[in-house]
């Protein structure tokens, strides 16, 4: 199927479920009474209904900021997290929930970004100027060990059991109980994260060659490098700031649509897009009809499928090697 | 025509190029000869504007090639790098039409960028592979449609760092024939190079290396000399004609 094809095909699939997921949960609603203004009609309108939104704008942000990864380190296996912003976002968010600041909806997801934005600006220093890809990675690498170590920290002084379990319960992400806020929030940083993404494409394309053709194409690495720093750094921030930490999704939806679109780093944005915003907004769906006591978290149950995918992968590759 | 003056380069304490100056004519193919670690691939990548040099300047028509803007310079020097790094499976067609990168400046191909694709398949024989994935070729099927990639760009200057290795016999010389049917059209080319025998066939100017060194450069016949070739690579060396009167460079055993 062509990039052309694909693209509405998906784009109508989500919209399908987008709604579809409006039925899902443990009150049912009828649909003639949706907007109706009653109290059950409110369930709609002001929590599933932003949900859906939210759970596809995050799941847009991971699969893009995935494929941008993947195509940048030229790795399949790359992911999202890899740079270290999104551990930065999650130690921000800790961090309120230490000192209780989590009472006012808006301080959580700011300290979030702020957290996200500093490891950005560590990341920058630590990578230099020099555009290096095995630099800057391993720029990432210390930065996400380091705010992983110091968000266990923060876990461990916390100074009450109650704060233990907030903290430990937000790091799994999900999208209860989420509001219009959020979304306020998350739509106008991922937009920009996106947009800063799109315009790396076609030097992604470039680096299918390698970085001594790329830059022979007129291809400007350090260029890149921030584009896509500040492309996924957004995306990825904001998506934990409003939703806790989600993986998984940034790994597998862009190698999963990979083969639709031919291999082309470029061709593959828009799709992981879309394919993460299906993802996700199935998977909560799904979280919200399964017979659990409490609602499972998202991150959890992206996380517990995604073993065995990896298990199917390596199955395959070891076919293919034999 | 690309002129470097008294270029210097050292990279990781270690001289890589010390002093060197020549020139590449356009219409004419220059072909860098040395030993290996000579500074020969650095050399070209200077030329091509991706490493500056510690002192001396590489000029393009007068003008600093490491001072002009990327794609600029990327629609007039197009390079074959050494390792022909391919890192996705895309297929032929699409990999070639990397070559037009520089050229468009949005999304979507026009007709003469699809022109400039196909001629270029056509010219390294690879057309028939068009629509196979990239990665299942064979490698000197790989290179040639890694040069395709480059002839796609139509570059007034082609710069190719080892060309011909992974190529079967018939293949070296149809790809040394499609450089000299390039440099007969117009363009630059210049071309690193290990077999002395073909250089001594495609070269109208040799530059030959030697420890970072210029050890000799000017017209191949000035140049392709035993005794010049002796010296630089520490070989004995024999130039004898084949019955076409194509040039043949015998390795006679190491000079001591």
């Amino acid at each position: 199927m062509t990039s052309r094809r694909l693209n509405p095909v998906l784009a109508i699939i989500l919209i399908a479920l987008m709604f579809a997921s409006l039925f899902a949960g443990r009150v049912s609603v009828p649909f003639s009474d949706w907007l109706s203004g009653s109290l059950q009609s409110v369930i709609i309108t002001e929590l599933r209904l932003p949900r859906a939104l939210l759970g596809a704008i995050i799941g847009a942000a991971l699969g893009m900021s995935g494929a941008a990864m993947q195509g940048y380190l030229r790795n399949p296996l790359a992911d999202p997290g890899l740079f270290g912003v999104s551990s930065s976002a999650a130690l921000g968010a800790v961090c309120s929930l230490f000192f209780g600041f989590a009472i006012s909806a808006w301080l959580l997801p700011l300290f979030a970004m702020a957290g996200a934005a500093l490891g950005m600006a560590a990341l920058a220093l630590l990578a230099g100027r020099s555009g290096s890809l095995i630099v800057f990675t391993l720029a990432g690498v210390i930065l996400s060990s380091l705010t992983g170590a110091l968000t266990a920290l923060m876990i461990s002084l916390a100074p009450s059991p109650f704060a233990v379990t907030e903290m430990t319960t937000w790091l799994m992400g999900a999208l209860t109980d989420r509001s219009w806020d959020d979304v306020k929030l998350a739509a106008p940083v991922v937009a920009l994260g996106m947009i800063i993404t799109g315009f790396a494409a076609r030097d992604l394309d470039g680096l299918t060659l390698g970085e001594t053709a790329a830059r022979s194409l007129g291809v400007n690495m350090r260029r890149l490098q921030w584009m896509i720093a500040l492309g996924v750094g957004l995306c990825v921030g904001v998506s934990v700031a409003v939703a806790g930490v989600i993986g998984f999704v940034g790994l597998v939806v862009p190698h999963l649509v990979r083969p639709l679109v031919g291999n082309k780093p470029s061709a593959l944005l828009i799709p992981s897009a879309l394919a993460g915003a299906i993802l996700i907004v199935l998977s909560d769906a799904m979280v919200r009809l399964l017979p659990t006591a409490a609602e499972l978290r998202l991150g959890i149950a992206m996380s517990v499928l995604g073993a065995p995918f990896f298990l199917a992968l390596l199955i395959k590759m070891r076919r293919e090697t034999a | 025509m690309i002129s470097f003056d008294q270029i210097s380069l050292t990279l990781r304490d270690r001289l890589i190029l010390n002093q060197i100056s020549g020139s590449a004519k356009k219409g004419h193919i220059t072909v860098i000869l040395g030993p290996n670690g000579a500074g020969k691939s650095t050399l070209l990548s200077c030329l091509a504007g991706l490493r500056a040099p510690d002192s001396g300047k590489v000029t393009l028509n007068n003008k600093m090639i490491a001072a002009m803007n990327g794609r600029d310079r990327a629609r007039q020097i197009g390079l074959l790098p050494q390792q022909g790094d391919i890192h996705w499976d895309l297929s032929v067609k699409a990999l070639v039409a990397l070559g037009r990168l520089p050229h468009h400046d949005r999304w979507g191909t026009t007709a003469s960028d699809e022109a400039a694709v196909a001629e270029a398949m056509i010219l390294t024989d690879v057309a028939h592979l068009a629509d196979r994935s990239v990665l299942r070729l064979s490698g000197g099927e790989q290179a040639r449609v890694l040069l395709a990639r480059v002839f796609a760009g139509q570059p007034e200057w082609l710069l190719a760092d080892e060309p011909l290795a992974n190529l079967d016999p018939l293949h070296q010389l149809d790809t040394l024939e499609r450089l000299r049917a390039y440099a007969h059209g117009g363009a630059g080319v210049v071309v690193v190079m290990h077999d002395l025998t073909l250089a001594a066939r495609i070269a109208d100017d040799v530059i030959i290396l030697k420890q970072g060194m210029l050890a000799a450069s000017g017209p191949k016949d000035d140049v392709m000399t035993p005794d010049t070739l002796s010296d630089a690579f520490g070989v004995h060396v024999e130039l004898l004609q084949d019955r076409n009167g194509g040039a043949v460079v015998t390795l006679l055993g190491a000079a001591r």
